[in-house]
């Protein structure tokens, strides 16, 4: 053997120790994690993969049925039945993923982008600024949110991106108020005063010590309103304002699912039990970045 | 000292206490071994610093320990029935009638929706001690008892209503109510004013002697308990250090903790003549901040102002410390913000080392700001959370210099391991560091542009004794070497005596005296600079005795 | 206090124009309308001339600022306009739609509150840890599930596994059975939610450690020092509650098909009926801007602190 490759052996023998103290590091961290939260990141992560790769998990296909197999009970051929139409309702479910993630992260985006860009400039701006700011929030909370949903739907038209807006709009409010309140929040702290005390510029301040303070909580309720556009995503969806059939869009597959509900219970159950899922996972990951932003 | 007779049985005797807080998954053993007793009428000081135990203990004998305490081993007998392990139901039976508590904080200790009234006279129907047409009547006596103007009137009120003072009578009347044999007076005094302070302290003696209730005292304050205590029992760590009559204890301290704690507290008749003193008389006049009819009102209610400050002056020499002194709402924040340029004056002057503050805006401003610096009261908010303490400390360079990174973090670097904190704390952040610590990094923050004038706003009323002596001594050597003057505010007037060479008493806004600080503490002019004096605890009567 | 309730007055109303405002560049100001969708029907066989004529009846084209002051002018005396889609005004539209919405939202509202409370206050008194753990996941289960998707899952159930509630001809109220828990449980989450956050906010005030040091037990403690501070603050959720009472009650209307204004609302939105629509939307807003204004006037009354705001010096 020669010295290059003792050499060799002793980077390689160095670099396993690293990666296994990493992996041990990493072992360690996951074991804190409850059961519950790894759960849920576990359906998020699932769910986000039939968004991006559905055919790596069924491989029926979600538009077109299988002839003489309507309306067949869950079974190994079809684990959750099929519709109507004999196509397999878990290949829907897979394939409508990526209409309810879309939309839900265009819609909280939307919201997460105007409202705390509003937030942020009514907390830091002078009183007159603040006010205009937030009179407007006023007059947008005080319409209830569906029926602005509603309301942008008729200027807009249907569709999966003009819910997903519509559903948007209506958390730009609330994005602004939280923004603005913790902006204030951290205005008002010690540390903001001293980096002024300590010769910083408005611009300065704002950057190293309001923004990065003040947007942990913004980011929770970000994660928390994932899971709220969901929801109401899948309601448009139903009442028939989002995508048209025949899209397998959540909500749009109860809808559907309906006409059977005295034969086919799992066309209604099994889409209702995703979104449920779904919700319930993205709720209780925002709550864990909730209290680390604590 | 008046010996016990031997068949007098003590009120409570704690023996081999050892409690223990878990996370969930581990103990944590907060107090080892901890045996004591209290006489009747005695008054029976717990005293330590923060995460001594003092607290924990004085919970658990009431039985109100943090749902994830535990009393591991030992005994608390009350007059000698073991009560350490009765149920919540059991000791419903002995709370508020034979052991009663005076919380720490009289601002969240009452309820904010319920009278005053119904407050004191729930004690009464919770233990069905009287007929409830009665209630009301001794309500009233009570309240009157603990010295509360218009009884009657105070018994309608709502908590928000009154003062922190009051708010404190209220919940010693409640106390009281049925004349336990114990009390247990959790830090009563430390959220109040200093002439608020003595008395309160003075009725809970006045009471304890009228109705033979034995005391114990939890305090972090070494004098308080001096002035106040028959017995003395110091803990650190969760283990007792010393135990015995108040006067040995004080006189002649066994454990080296007792002694160090000694000599760290501010003691007011120990007070060292400060080097700086001399250039008083040697005529010299080179004053860094001159304050000229300072005002500064506030909208108040309606069309009328609140005056914070009301006709403010003095002048402070260049290198030597100025103490601002007064209790709550005597405006002396509103007046150091003011110097340091956080606030607008109404009226008046302020120069700082010949430049005028009311001209200075914007970038004027900016650059003035290396000229003085300001420290928090409160190391916790007054560090970015986010920011590791390297940051924290090269920031204002950052903000004034052209610097290299290096060159800042180099600077900065050595202004930390000036301040006194170790080399690995550097890369922390705040929440890593303890008070001191961080109390060190909010000093070397303020000193890193090289100021000339640093205002100290209660920079160190926040910290436990002995670490507060350490930022004391720290400031001092700062000041020796560097020639910088302190303008430093306080409520403690024993601190200030030690560490100030001027001294301004202000009460409402107004300058009530000032001058050099040996006059002003020896030869007061005015009544209210001689009550905050006699109110400085640790010159009391059973201290003297 | 009368500067202060004008003030409030003044914002509410401010809140209502713009609402108003909103909602006309949203819904009157828009390209595609009903007029077209119903009369240009082929099956209707009316000209290009009929249309334009029918248009001009409903002054469809008149410039948009003359439109917006005709609309808010009729807003004001109390007429909302015409629905196009039904052929009548829209108050009488409101008028058959409105009491079965009320009778509705009246129920799910109370029996949501009777649900957050008993989650709340159970949670907090029961001794057993495991049982407190399952009654506070219950909001944050509730708030997962889509209102929809639970009256299909009622029906399904209840109507027909279990034949309890029967689906055809129903009587008056054992038709509301299902849609009233259906709506319920979606407002009691958010209600739930609060009470029980601030049940255990209030249990960690120093006031009640001194009210324990007193000799006062758990259920003393809950009910006499815990219960107000905690509703209190449940008071200012009223509005939002109010939000998701409009938006429940869309879907659970669609969902049992019954007659209020929720499946008014569906159908506009359907037909593209703008006047139908906006008098909801600016009907709601009053509704909301009243709701805030009640309490912010009672929250005074009912909390000392707010009543007197000058402290009695020491």
């Amino acid at each position: 053997m020669t010295t290059f490759d003792t050499l060799h052996d002793d980077i390689a023998a160095d670099a396993i120790r690293r990666t296994q103290g990493r992996r041990s590091r990493v072992a360690s961290t996951l074991r804190r994690v409850p059961p519950g939260l790894a759960l849920s990141w576990f359906i998020l992560a699932t769910v986000f993969l039939w968004a991006v790769a559905p055919s790596l998990f069924t491989g029926y296909n979600p538009l077109e049925g299988v002839g003489g197999a309507q309306l067949k009970r869950p079974s190994a051929e079809h684990l959750l039945g099929t519709d109507a139409l004999g196509r397999d309702l878990y290949a829907r479910i897979v394939h409508g993923a990526v209409h309810s993630l879309t939309g839900a992260f265009v819609a909280v985006g939307l919201g997460l982008i105007v409202g705390t860009g509003l937030g942020v400039v009514a907390g830091s701006v002078r009183r007159r600024f603040d006010d205009a700011i937030m009179r407007l929030v006023d007059v947008f909370l005080s319409i209830p949110p569906l029926l602005l949903s509603l309301s942008i739907i008729i200027l807009l038209g249907f569709g999966t991106v003009n819910a997903a807006i519509a559903v948007g709009v209506t958390s730009v409010a609330g994005f602004a108020r939280l923004a603005r309140a913790e902006v204030v929040r951290v205005r008002r702290s010690d540390y903001v005063e001293a980096a002024f005390g300590s010769g910083g510029t408005f611009a300065s301040v704002l950057w190293r010590h309001i923004l990065p303070n003040s947007l942990t909580s913004v980011l929770a309720f970000a994660s928390l309103q994932f899971g709220s556009a969901v929801l109401q995503i899948s309601t448009l969806g139903f009442l028939g304002y989002g995508a048209p059939p025949p899209t397998p869009e959540w909500g749009l597959l109860i809808a559907e699912g309906r006409n059977y509900i005295s034969t086919a219970w799992w066309l209604t159950t099994a889409p209702g039990v995703v979104v449920v899922l779904v919700v319930l996972a993205a709720n209780r990951v925002s709550q864990s970045f909730g209290k680390t932003a604590a | 000292m008046t010996v016990i007779p031997q068949q007098v049985s003590p009120v409570l005797e704690v023996e081999g206490l050892c409690i223990a807080y878990g996370d969930g998954t581990a103990e944590r053993r907060a107090v080892h071994d901890v045996s004591f007793s209290i006489n009747p009428g005695e008054v029976v000081a717990l005293v330590g610093e923060s995460g001594s135990g003092k607290t924990t203990t004085a919970q658990s004998i009431i039985g109100l320990l943090a749902a994830n305490g535990r009393v591991e081993r030992g005994s608390i007998k009350l007059n000698g029935t073991d009560i350490a392990r009765w149920t919540d139901r059991q000791l419903e039976t002995v709370r508020g009638a034979r052991i009663s508590l005076v919380p720490q904080d009289p601002g969240n200790s009452l309820n904010p929706v319920k009278t005053i009234g119904a407050q004191v006279g729930e004690i009464f129907r919770i233990h069905g001690a009287l007929r409830p047409d009665g209630i009301d009547d001794r309500v009233i006596s009570l309240l009157a008892r603990v010295g509360l103007s218009e009884p009657a009137l105070r018994a309608r009120q709502y908590p928000h209503e009154l003062s922190g003072g009051m708010r404190q009578r209220v919940l010693i009347a409640i106390a009281i109510a049925l004349k336990p044999q114990l009390i247990i007076a959790d830090e009563p005094t430390s959220a109040l004013d200093v002439t608020v302070q003595k008395r309160i302290l003075d009725l809970i003696d006045e009471l304890r002697a009228e109705y033979g209730t034995a005391v114990l005292l939890v305090t972090h304050d070494l004098s308080v308990a001096a002035d106040r205590a028959d017995r003395i029992v110091v803990l650190k760590d969760g283990r007792i250090q010393e135990q015995g009559a108040a006067s040995v204890v004080l006189a002649a301290p066994r454990s080296p903790y007792t002694r160090q704690l000694l000599a760290a507290a501010p003691s007011f008749a120990s007070a060292v003549s400060r080097p700086g003193a001399s250039w008083a008389a040697s005529g010299v006049h080179d004053d860094i901040v001159v304050v000229d009819g300072l005002v500064r009102e506030f909208a108040g209610e309606g069309k009328s102002r609140f005056r914070a400050v009301d006709d403010l002056s003095f002048r402070v020499r260049r290198g030597s410390t100025h103490a601002i002194v007064g209790e709550s709402g005597s405006g002396k924040t509103t007046t150091i913000r003011s110097i340091v340029g956080f606030d607008k004056p109404t009226a008046g002057r302020i120069e700082i080392d010949g430049t005028d503050l009311s001209r200075l805006v914007g970038e004027d401003l900016r650059q003035f700001r290396r000229k003085i610096q300001f420290v928090y009261q409160n190391p916790y908010g007054s560090l970015d959370p986010r920011q590791s303490i390297l940051q924290i400390v090269a920031e204002p360079l950052l903000n004034f210099s052209r610097l290299k990174r290096s060159d800042r973090e180099e600077k900065a670097r050595a202004i930390l391991s000036r301040v006194g904190l170790p080399e690995d704390a550097v890369a922390r952040r705040p929440h890593a560091l303890s008070g001191g610590q961080r109390q060190r990094v909010a000093i070397a923050r303020a000193l890193v542009l090289d100021p000339q004038v640093l205002v100290l706003d209660e920079a160190v009323s926040a910290l436990d004794v002995s670490v507060q002596a350490r930022i004391l001594a720290l400031l001092q050597e700062l000041q020796s070497d560097l020639g910088l003057t302190y303008l430093f505010v306080s409520h403690d007037l024993a601190v200030v005596r030690q560490i100030s060479d001027t001294v301004s008493v202000l009460r409402d806004g107004r300058l009530v005296d000032g001058g050099v600080v040996s006059d002003v503490f020896e030869h007061p002019s005015g009544d209210y600079t001689r009550e905050l004096i006699n109110a400085i605890p640790g010159q009391g009567p059973r201290a003297a005795a | 206090m009368s500067a202060y309730l004008l003030n409030r007055v003044g914002q509410a109303l401010f809140v209502l124009w713009a609402a108003f405002t909103i909602s006309f560049v949203l819904l009157q100001a828009m390209p595609g309308d009903a007029i077209l969708i119903k009369f240009q029907n082929p099956d209707l066989g009316l000209t290009a001339q009929q249309v334009a004529e029918i248009r001009a009846s409903y002054a469809a084209d008149s410039p948009i600022l003359v439109q917006y002051v005709q609309t808010i002018g009729k807003f004001l005396t109390g007429d909302f306009g015409y629905s196009v889609q039904a052929g009548v005004p829209v108050n009488s539209l409101l008028a058959a739609h409105l009491p079965a919405t009320l009778k509705l939202a009246t129920l799910g509202f109370l029996l949501a509150s009777v649900l957050a409370i008993l989650i709340a206050f159970l949670s907090s008194l029961t001794p057993f840890t495991w049982l407190r753990g399952v009654l506070q996941s219950v909001p944050s289960l509730f708030i997962s599930i889509p209102t929809f998707w639970l009256g299909i899952m009622l029906i399904q159930i209840f109507s027909f596994r279990l034949k309890l509630v029967p689906v055809i001809n129903p009587g008056p109220w054992q038709e509301l059975i299902l849609p009233v828990f259906a709506l319920a449980v979606p407002i009691s989450a958010p209600l739930a939610q609060v009470l029980v956050r601030n049940i255990d906010d209030v249990l960690t005030r120093p006031f009640v450690g001194v009210a324990r040091a007193k000799g006062a037990n758990r259920h003393w403690i809950l009910w006499r020092h815990v219960a107000k501070n905690a509703l209190l603050p449940t008071l200012t959720i009223a509005g939002v509650l109010f939000g998701e009472l409009i938006a429940g009650a869309v879907v659970t209307e669609t969902v049992f098909g019954l007659n209020g204004i929720g499946g008014l609302t569906e159908r506009a939105v359907g037909s593209q009926d703008a006047a139908v629509l906006q008098a909801i939307v600016v009907l709601s807003a009053l509704a909301f801007v009243i709701i805030n204004l009640v309490v912010d006037l009672l929250y005074p009354v009912l909390d000392p602190r707010l009543r007197t705001k000058v402290g009695v010096a020491a």
